[in-house]
């Protein structure tokens, strides 16, 4: 009995280990490969880069593939979406949820109805031309915003209905108005569901790609994933630089996941599972 | 306490206009365009009936084998998601060394962009230089070695191979947050009646955890539905004449060829099935809020 206890442990660490490999294995192929020279990157295989390691491939993607203005685009999206969508979220989940008329409900519905409807892209053009937002980094920003707001909504939503309505009696009786309540009681109340949603639309809106390809004609506007993409047209004989360029613009978005890992989690399984 | 007072409306305001200018208005006007004969190449307007509809149905032309090729991504992604989801998450509930780690591993692919894992894998599956196929012949397993992207019996089920490799951990995470909040009295007391391992799992974990794998199941259908990014990035709708084309990516190719009412038609499509699984997937979630 004993022994068959061993065993199946030993079993179960092993299939962890195949299923870790497997995911792991895609992301080491790029970061050993972004390490070599262009004819040893061109096999694309697991061996370690031989030395010296070539860093200078990181300096050249960065020039060539203009990386700093892809950068400050897509830091420039993410953050503006992230500041409109977790504000905006806040504000209507919280008046959304502490009163609930019959009109109220409804326009919660219609709002989280959005986590699962598609964008019309095609239509949305006609809608951006007749506000002069085509090609413009403020339609972008508010394109996210909008994508985003359903589930930030959502998730804030629930959050809400566990802070004490006392807080805000007594804060009313202090003489709050509704905005100082809002924004000096129950905002910092919030600020677990804040930090989930700003990570989570930030994450979203940094690998966002589909609205700039239909809306950003011109490439000095294109945020870090299209760039890439493209970069991988020009230069898809040089994996080694391909490779490098992939790497970076991960490189945000692997750094929030590391730290943000529990909002992240927290955050995509709400509403999934029974609280 | 006056609550439209303490609690103004016009604090939603800002996320119902965005909301619905940016999202909802594109998807009712699309509805309008798609009767129309509206194109890059003309600026007059035609009213011209169903007749998009007409061509996105017809038996000519690719569409009814992109609508299929949707359809079948959609169940068969989320089918094996569930499966392997659910035997992951099984196994990374049980005590393992590095359990946070393994979980964390998992999960890492569904941050990471859409547009690069494509390009990940397209090196990956390369039929010449790729690392899977090297590695079958460096282990003698010559005849495994397929041209997995760029031949139409393949390309699909590779396609579909990357989208579960990308988003197993996420459905992991949703289960294994379900199984653990299963109340582990449940458990002792079948201990007590001498249950084993699969009888705990078929009389206690399973139908317990039948709501998460409801809503894990429309999550992959909403998804699948609208899948665009992957397809994109892998094949293109390749190789060959509709291979691989899913909804969204020929939205996207009639949007490129300036054919803008057959693009919004075959959106406005979606816009009316999505609303219907909407409808259905925010009574499972509501729900749930409920009861927290």
């Amino acid at each position: 009995m004993k022994t068959k206890k061993i065993l199946l442990a030993i079993v179960r660490n092993f299939i962890a280990w195949i299923f870790s490999a497997i995911c792991l294995i895609p992301l080491l192929l790029i970061l050993f490969n972004s390490l070599k020279d262009k004819k040893a990157a061109s096999r694309m295989d697991l061996h370690l880069p031989e030395l010296p390691i070539r860093w200078s491939n990181f300096v050249t993607v960065i020039e060539k593939g203009k990386l700093a203005a892809s950068f400050g685009n897509s830091l420039l999206y993410s953050a503006g979406s992230v500041i409109l969508c977790v504000l905006f979220a806040a504000l209507a989940a919280y008046v959304l949820s502490r009163n609930q008329t019959r009109l109220n409900q409804f326009l919660y519905l219609f709002l989280v109805l959005g986590i699962t409807l598609p964008v019309n892209y095609v239509a949305l053009t006609k809608v951006l031309q007749f506000l002069h937002l085509n090609n413009t980094a403020i339609g972008i920003i508010l394109l996210y915003t909008a994508m985003q707001l359903p589930f930030m909504t959502f998730l804030i939503h629930g959050f809400v209905a566990k802070v004490p309505v006392e807080l805000d009696e007594a804060a009313v009786i202090d003489g709050c108005g509704p905005v100082q309540l809002f924004f000096l009681i129950v905002f910092p109340m919030l600020k677990p569901a804040i930090a989930t949603s700003t990570v989570l639309t930030f994450l979203n809106t940094w690998n966002e790609f589909v609205s700039p390809l239909y809306f950003l004609n011109r490439t000095e506007q294109w945020p870090m994933t299209l760039s890439v993409y493209n970069f991988f047209g020009m230069y898809f004989k040089d994996w080694n630089l391909v490779c490098a360029d992939i790497l970076l613009t991960s490189l945000p978005v692997l750094i929030v996941y590391l730290i943000g890992q529990k909002y992240i989690v927290s955050g995509m399984t709400a509403g999934a599972v029974k609280g | 306490m006056n609550r439209n007072k303490v609690y103004p409306r016009y604090f939603a305001l800002g996320a119902l206009i965005i909301y619905f200018v940016f999202f909802f208005l594109p998807g009712l006007i699309g509805v309008g365009y798609s009767f129309t004969d509206w194109s890059a190449y003309s600026d007059e307007l035609h009213f011209v009936g169903f007749q998009n509809f007409r061509t996105v149905f017809s038996a000519d032309e690719n569409y009814m084998k992109i609508i299929s090729n949707t359809l079948a991504f959609t169940f068969i992604t989320t089918v094996l998601k569930n499966v392997i989801g659910l035997i992951l998450a099984l196994l990374l509930t049980k005590s393992i060394r590095f359990l946070n780690m393994h979980r964390g591993i998992v999960f890492m692919p569904s941050v990471l962009s859409t547009l690069i894992i494509g390009m990940i894998f397209k090196s990956i599956l390369d039929p010449k230089s790729g690392l899977l196929n090297s590695f079958f012949r460096s282990v003698g397993l010559e005849m495994l070695a397929q041209k997995w992207l760029v031949s139409s019996e393949l390309a699909f089920g590779s396609v579909m191979a990357v989208d579960i490799w990308r988003g197993v951990g996420y459905i992991m995470t949703i289960l294994i947050a379900g199984i653990l909040s299963i109340s582990s009295d449940y458990y002792e007391a079948a201990a007590i009646d001498g249950a084993g391992g699969w009888k705990k799992f078929w009389y206690i974990t399973f139908p317990l955890i039948l709501p998460t794998l409801a809503t894990t199941t429309v999550l992959n259908v909403i998804y699948g539905l609208k899948v665009f990014d992957m397809v994109y990035a892998l094949t293109n709708g390749g190789p060959g004449k509709a291979t691989t084309e899913v909804l969204y990516t020929a939205v996207f190719k009639k949007f490129g060829t300036g054919q803008y009412a057959v693009g919004t038609a075959l959106s406005s499509v979606m816009f009316v099935i999505m609303i219907i699984i909407g409808i259905y997937m925010i009574r499972v979630m509501t729900r749930n809020e409920v009861v927290e």
